[in-house]
């Protein structure tokens, strides 16, 4: 589709491509460097000055974004939750990812009773609906950014198992697998050193898409009070807190949420055009 | 057919009792279950007796059999903190939830579709990618802000609608909107590459040079074939919007299914929470399967892949 398109100015269509890779590094950087960057301590509370307006000043400092119930100011609290965002949805990508695709991979690779079982487990997971098997996770293990990871990680190993298993399936079948089985390769060097490194584009393009989701049910557990505990700065409490005064203060919720919808749409648009570069295979 | 309706029935009975298996085992993660399944103010004789009748006491395959039993019954259990049965509770909150379901789904069907069409017809075209924008952007929409966004802009600075609360017409408005944006965007991309797919087969082509209009080419001939990725798709978008269900109606004080399971989860009823989990998934698993044996039947070709 992108080839054809070609009838627009070509800087356009490099600010289409640039502005979501700028957007996500901003988001990282305050994630890392937050502590230095945010203009107040996110915790600390001023009860002289709760709730003001964007753009108040309190002894020489300016609450840009405005403050929170609890005078806390809403600008440091956003760069502060990126932290947990990012963190939270990277891990389990990472811990979900490694899971799924060794699970699909082997199923893919080794077929028999293994592919049926771990086929069947995988649509078993995949036939709850994600938020709700977090929920009832979360409820057991009780909330806390580990369990948070683990809970997300939980539900969402199917999904590359899914795609590493159809990916496996097309290429155990090539001359060069076959040729390194037939040399004395083992399972797991074949499975690493040659099949791994031809399906990892699909990998990535689902990872990236997944990247967003697991920033979204992150801030979604969070705004159930089911995620990362306060006082912690996270985008999805602040949102919580929001609704409750979306009345008197509509800056408390506007702007976590802001930066969340930019987080999940920077990831998005990366994911959307790395899979037109790679090719489809995600699904 | 019959054999691949058996084959199908069969693959869906193993995933309910798979997903039986799975709560049960969830549940057992930390070990003891009672605590999650009585309130706070619960006290040691009403623990005791919580363990006897979850069998506690005896092996863990003994209480696996019990509760696969139980869920053989439909027998969901009690709340104790609603001091009623679990099937009562839910069955009370099903309608609230269905017409909100229902509502966000004539959203994005209403806005999805033509969406699609549109990004189809002008592929490769520049106007195709500031629809593929929008359509990104509503997938990437956490719900809870485009609702409380909703809520500020037209039910506190306007005062057009209710921002919570249910009852008329009006209070599901934005609930509706909220839910549905998600599957909006599912609807306008499948819609889209199903377009896409048709418009490229020799039947379009053989149309467009007897001279068929564009309108009678997308009423006609396109809409009518891509119908079927559509219909399949639905099936999956009912469990998402089940459980997009808990934050919207958590955002909108909307009394449904999710409300109940979020309140339920405050209040430590977590038979409750197991109970709309399970529904969710047997939701889940029964539409897909419906959607294969409309499939099937529309396409007689998938049964013989079987």
């Amino acid at each position: 589709m992108l080839k054809k398109a070609k009838n627009y100015k070509p800087w356009l269509s490099a600010a289409f491509y640039w502005w979501p890779i700028s957007l996500l590094t901003l988001l990282l950087f305050f994630a890392i460097f937050g502590s230095w960057i945010a203009p107040f301590d996110p915790d600390r509370q001023n009860l002289l000055a709760r709730l003001k307006d964007p753009g108040f000043e309190a002894r020489g400092a300016v609450y840009w974004l405005g403050s929170d119930e609890l005078g806390r100011d809403v600008l440091s609290r956003v760069i502060h939750g990126a932290k947990v965002s990012i963190s939270v949805a990277f891990l389990s990508v990472i811990l979900s990812g490694s899971v799924g695709v060794a699970v699909g991979m082997a199923a893919g690779y080794l077929r028999g009773w293994s592919e049926t079982i771990l086929m069947r487990l995988v649509d078993i997971f995949l036939s709850i609906p994600a938020i709700l098997l977090a929920i009832i996770t979360v409820a057991v293990l009780g909330p806390g950014f580990i369990n948070v990871i683990l809970v997300l990680s939980l539900t969402r190993w199917p999904r590359y198992a899914r795609v590493a298993y159809g990916q496996t399936l097309t290429i155990a079948n090539r001359p060069y697998v076959t040729l390194a089985h037939a040399m004395g390769a083992s399972a797991p060097r074949i499975l690493v050193m040659h099949i791994l490194p031809n399906i990892v584009g699909p990998l990535l393009v689902v990872a990236t898409l997944e990247f967003g989701l697991m920033v979204l049910f992150e801030a979604g557990l969070s705004f159930l009070g089911l995620g990362v505990q306060p006082p912690t700065a996270s985008w999805g409490s602040m949102l919580s807190t929001g609704r409750n005064y979306v009345g008197s203060a509509w800056w408390i919720a506007t702007f976590p949420g802001l930066a969340l919808f930019l987080l999940v749409l920077s990831a998005n648009l990366i994911g959307d055009r790395l899979s037109d570069r790679i090719g489809k295979g995600h699904g | 057919m019959l054999r691949f309706l058996l084959q199908r029935g069969g693959q869906a009975l193993i995933a309910v009792f798979g997903v039986v298996t799975l709560v049960f085992f969830i549940q057992r993660i930390t070990g003891d279950p009672t605590a999650l399944l009585l309130p706070e103010t619960a006290t040691q004789a009403d623990i005791e007796a919580m363990r006897a009748t979850l069998g506690l006491d005896r092996p863990l395959l003994a209480q696996y059999i019990n509760f696969l039993g139980d869920m053989a019954h439909f027998d969901l259990g009690r709340s104790f903190v609603q001091n009623a049965s679990v099937e009562e509770i839910i069955v009370s909150r099903i309608p609230e939830t269905l017409q909100l379901a229902a509502g966000a789904l004539v959203v994005a069907l209403l806005i999805g579709l033509p969406l699609g069409l549109l990004m189809a017809l002008t592929k490769g075209r520049f106007i195709s990618r500031w629809i593929m924008g929008i359509v990104l952007a509503c997938q990437s929409m956490p719900t809870f802000w485009s609702g409380i966004m909703m809520i500020l802009v037209f039910g506190v600075w306007l005062r057009w609608l209710p921002s919570s609360g249910t009852g008329t017409l009006s209070h599901l408005i934005m609930p509706s909107i909220a839910l549905g944006l998600l599957s909006l965007a599912t609807y306008a991309r499948i819609t889209r590459s199903a377009v896409v797919d048709e418009m490229g087969k020799d039947y379009v082509r053989s149309a467009l040079a007897r001279g068929v209009g564009t309108k009678r080419l997308v009423t006609k001939h396109l809409m009518r074939n891509s119908l079927i990725p559509i219909i399949s798709i639905t099936a999956l978008e009912l469990s998402q919007l089940l459980a997009g269900a808990v934050i919207v109606e958590t955002v909108f004080a909307w009394p449904g299914l999710g409300l109940l399971t979020v309140q339920s989860i405050a209040a430590r009823d977590f038979v409750v929470v197991q109970a709309v989990v399970l529904l969710g998934a047997f939701v889940t698993i029964f539409a897909n399967l419906a959607a294969d044996i409309l499939y099937s039947i529309v396409d007689p070709r998938v049964r013989l892949s079987v």
